[in-house]
């Protein structure tokens, strides 16, 4: 029996792009995506604006209608028809803690709506006892039930939006920049509330963010995507210690350190130019086009998601 | 031998707001010399950057400086008329804001924004204007610039857009350059551009920067000097290494503490409790002291001065003063564990 909790198999999620009056071109933003995510793990995802790790997050969820590829959770498939009661196992928490919330809902209806929907208690004193205890679990009290989101701060919200997807007691959470709206004392907050989450529930992460130090943080394994494909999976610490694939060699040096010794002994691999646009993809791989080893070999084909060994995963012709 | 560019003392800017008098800045005093590097870094709230803005009289109303000087080069900038701010603006000290998205007008093409600057500010004409216009844009790295001077900002990458943003503010080569923010709307490799740029052109036109961010990975790439600031005080000031490796106010410890670092697997982060101050209802002690888990019995009804801990370094904290702290030991109402 594999730990596997949640595999996804050639995930594809395609945007028709009008880019003519009668022409529409497809934007690829997840492209022939594969990867599982273990019982009770942490599989973080990152990337840069624009390369589709929130649309795969979303994808997972059936937010958006896949275009192609199959999720299995728990070993049976996921698709549009039965999507809804796989949705009390699979739940998300959002960016914004501004936005996610509904601003005219007291705070224990907005925690107590997933119950309802699933209906999962049996008398109003059970629904409130419940939502008092989510209310605790992610640290706040029974006292602010009545209130409404915009009396609390950042942090506070989001632990709000921990609580309601913590409702119906998933076993997989997708976490799309859980913290990035939040200053930075208050960051630390929300990550140990997730990590003691884990522990305590054995709840599985998608962890989907930018800042890679928050990321090698609290994963176990990281994946790395560029212009929607997947170009390295490996160990979370044998990524960030020795990434191979020249786009995360990249990325892992110009994350900025927040030690001055540090910063002043190595050395920024800038890489020259932008991200090109996913309308108007380079042939082969798609990052080709900013690397400093491209082959005529990386213009002629797609590097398939290879083992270097050790669950290393490397999608590059010449690293 | 100092040459001090900048020299701010007890700045003091206020937000007259209808729920009450909000205390941004509160006594902020510092040095800038020339070709240094100062970071300010702070959460959000905590008057970084209506500092910066102040220091340039941009406030909105209902902001007001309501007390201190600024001297730029000896002059008192708060004084300065009308005119006299205009020329300063840009041509001495300018500014790159955080969004490059909003601060460049939509309707100007980019050369015609980047010429009314230096149109402005130097006696070049039109076609000498477009000129230095390209030569700014090939300097911060542009490439094809005849044809970007034409481009609106819409047609411009966000990567790209700052820089422009920088080829404005440097036009006229200004002695010191005010980042605030500057590639917080960035991307990782987009941000090391921008960085590495902004090094490079620090070097090479010898002006002095302050960067104003509030990602301590930024400040410890950059930065000569830094300034700690919460609640609208400065709680801590030293060079760069003294604050991260010497860090003597618990502020500045809570918040090194709270960041995950490279290559340091997963030890547990040790977050700074509670949330940032409500500026509306300000303690009368230090503004840390609710948050902070070794604040004694003075940390509540006194704020501390700014107290020197070597030539370069200074904190304003209570622990730091050795009279205060053994009192507060031997009356037993110390709460957290000694100095190590």
């Amino acid at each position: 029996m594999s730990g596997k909790l949640l595999e996804v198999k050639n995930l594809k999620q395609y945007f028709p792009i009008k880019t003519g009056l009668f022409e529409t071109t497809p934007l690829k933003a997840v492209d022939d995506v594969s990867f599982s995510i273990e019982k009770g793990e942490t599989l973080g995802l990152v990337g840069e604006s624009g390369c589709g790790k929130t649309t795969v997050g979303r994808s997972l969820l059936h937010l958006y209608r896949p275009t192609g590829g199959e999720i299995y959770y728990d070993g049976k498939p996921v698709n549009a028809k039965n999507i809804e009661s796989y949705r009390k196992d699979m739940q998300m928490v959002f960016q914004d803690p501004y936005s996610s919330l509904n601003p005219r809902m007291t705070v224990g209806d907005i925690i107590g709506e997933p119950l309802d929907i699933h209906r999962l208690y049996s008398n109003k004193q059970e629904r409130k006892e419940k939502i008092e205890y989510l209310l605790d679990l992610v640290g706040l009290s029974s006292e602010h039930a009545t209130r409404y989101a915009h009396e609390f701060s950042g942090g506070q919200r989001q632990r709000i939006g921990i609580a309601r997807a913590l409702a119906v007691d998933p076993k997989f959470i997708v976490c799309d920049e859980p913290v990035s709206a939040l200053d930075v004392s208050i960051q630390a907050q929300i990550i140990n509330t997730f990590e003691d989450l884990q522990i305590k529930l054995g709840i599985a992460y998608l962890f989907i963010a930018h800042d890679l130090l928050i990321v090698q943080h609290m994963s176990r394994r990281i994946a790395v995507m560029y212009l929607g494909k997947l170009v390295e999976l490996a160990n979370a610490d044998e990524l960030c210690e020795h990434p191979v694939h020249p786009y995360s060699v990249s990325l892992m040096s110009a994350v900025p350190v927040p030690d001055p010794k540090m910063a002043r002994s190595r050395r920024r691999i800038v890489l020259e130019g932008d991200v090109p646009s996913p309308l108007r993809m380079p042939s082969g791989c798609a990052f080709r086009t900013r690397c400093r080893y491209a082959t005529e070999k990386c213009a002629e084909a797609t590097p398939p998601l290879t083992d270097r060994g050790g669950e290393h995963f490397v999608a590059c012709w010449n690293a | 031998m100092k040459d001090t560019l900048l020299n701010v003392k007890d700045l003091q800017t206020a937000f007259f707001t209808d729920s009450g008098v909000v205390r941004a800045v509160n006594g902020v005093s510092f040095n800038l010399e020339k070709g240094k590097v100062l970071g300010i870094v702070g959460e959000s709230g905590s008057g970084k950057s209506v500092t910066a803005y102040s220091i340039l009289r941009i406030l909105v109303d209902p902001g007001k400086v309501v007390g201190g000087e600024v001297f730029f080069k000896g002059e008192d900038v708060l004084k300065y008329s009308k005119r006299e701010i205009r020329s300063l603006r840009g041509e001495k000290i300018s500014i790159i804001f955080q969004d490059p998205m909003t601060s460049l007008n939509p309707v100007y093409t980019v050369g015609n924004q980047l010429m009314e600057t230096i149109m402005l500010h130097t006696d070049r004409n039109r076609s000498e204007a477009r000129q230095r216009a390209i030569e700014m844009l090939t300097l911060v790295g542009v490439n094809d610039p005849e044809k970007r001077v034409k481009q609106y900002p819409h047609e411009l990458s966000g990567g790209m857009r700052q820089r422009v943003m920088i080829a404005m503010a440097l036009a006229c080569e200004p002695d010191i350059l005010i980042a605030d923010e500057p590639t917080t709307a960035l991307d990782v490799t987009i941000q090391a551009q921008i960085l590495e740029l902004m090094q490079e052109l620090q070097k090479k036109l010898g002006m002095a920067i302050i960067i104003i961010t509030h990602d301590l990975g930024v400040i410890a790439d950059m930065c000569d000097e830094i300034i700690v600031m919460y609640a609208g005080r400065i709680c801590e000031r030293g060079t760069s290494d003294e604050i991260f490796y010497n860090p003597k106010h618990e502020y500045t410890k809570g918040l090194l503490r709270s960041i995950p670092k490279l290559g340091m697997g997963h030890i547990r982060l040790k977050p700074i409790g509670g949330s940032p101050v409500d500026l509306l209802n300000m303690p009368k002690g230090c503004a840390f002291a609710s948050r902070c888990d070794r604040a004694m019995k003075i940390c509540l009804t006194n704020q501390p001065d700014e107290i020197a801990i070597g030539p370069e370094h200074m904190a304003a904290c209570w622990m730091n003063v050795k009279a205060v702290y053994d009192e507060a030991a031997d009356s037993g109402n110390k709460q957290g564990g000694d100095d190590k």
